[in-house]
């Protein structure tokens, strides 16, 4: 089995905060992440796909194919977005990496037909991220 | 699908990295002298050397629905703060680590004693430890791996630095 990875950036803004609790909660959870006009950041999102090299293409699916499902399903909903109001995939979700992470999974799982999606690791910086996966699937690793 | 779908097949996993800086010296006692230099070469200079460190932890748990997160962020670091780097940064890892007075701090092995040190923070599950030494040696140990958590004897720095 071959994995490809893939590697897009985008920046969005966000804010923490759930409605279900006090203001003086709010702050004690989410610390500065719940300043009340947002802040944002620029991601990196890491898509893997597996699968076996067609024996024709030699390809485990057309990169031209996967940056289309990419530009579609997460740069157009997300890059230059305020996650908390402009994305309703995140909608009643606290946008944090694991969230985030988890719904561009949920996006992109059943667009990917060539191979099969194996890993998405979403960077809110580089020492902060997020890897989704099927569990037991022996991921990735750096 | 709506984003609650599905959940109960999919992992995800918090990664977050840190920062330190450490000496340490590459010195078996149950080698001779000559062995050492041998093995490890310019690692086994006596007074030792320095590496900043870069530790890249994963845990794994589920997403809390009112915070979204899988483990506050505060709590995580204020964990690692105090179980790794306050006791390693800026220290002498051999002279001030009790776990490598007799046990040489190999990267190997100080993923293994950083492993041990962090398996009990509470509000979820580690999965990984990896350590760069440098940007081009990097050692990981995953929770799948507890049961030989044995002294790794070798070790990669050698030559290729």
């Amino acid at each position: 089995m071959i994995l490809l990875t893939r590697k897009i950036e985008f920046s969005a803004s966000h804010r923490y905060d759930n409605p279900a609790l006090s203001p003086e909660e709010n702050r004690r959870v989410f610390g500065k992440c719940n300043n009340p006009h947002g802040h944002g950041h620029n991601y990196t999102l890491e898509v893997t796909v597996e699968g076996e090299p067609d024996p024709v293409t030699g390809m485990v699916l057309d990169l031209s194919e996967l940056k289309k499902i990419l530009e579609r399903e997460v740069m157009q909903r997300m890059d230059h977005r305020h996650l908390n109001y402009e994305v309703p995939e995140l909608a009643g979700l606290i946008p944090t990496c694991e969230n985030v992470a988890r719904v561009i999974w949920q996006l992109l799982e059943p667009k990917i037909t060539q191979g099969r999606l194996h890993r998405v690791r979403l960077y809110e910086s580089p020492d902060l991220f997020a890897d989704c996966y099927r569990n037991g699937a022996r991921k990735a690793t750096a | 699908m709506g984003p609650g779908a599905n959940t109960g097949a999919l992992k995800i996993e918090l990664g977050r990295r840190y920062r330190f800086a450490a000496s340490h010296r590459l010195h078996s006692a149950r080698l001779s002298e000559a062995e050492n230099h041998r093995l490890y070469g310019k690692c086994s200079n006596p007074y030792g050397h320095g590496h900043n460190y870069v530790l890249e932890i994963g845990v794994s748990g589920e997403v809390d629905p009112a915070t979204g997160m899988i483990a506050n962020l505060a709590d995580l670091d204020g964990f690692v703060e105090r179980e790794v780097l306050e006791p390693f940064d800026h220290r002498s890892l051999n002279e001030e680590v009790p776990a490598f007075r007799d046990k040489v701090p190999t990267t190997e092995n100080l993923c293994v004693e950083i492993f041990q040190r962090l398996k009990s923070f509470s509000a979820a599950k580690l999965e990984r430890v990896r350590v760069e030494e440098t940007s081009n040696n990097s050692f990981e140990y995953a929770a799948d791996d507890l049961t030989d958590a044995t002294e790794v004897g070798a070790h990669s720095e050698g030559n290729t630095l």
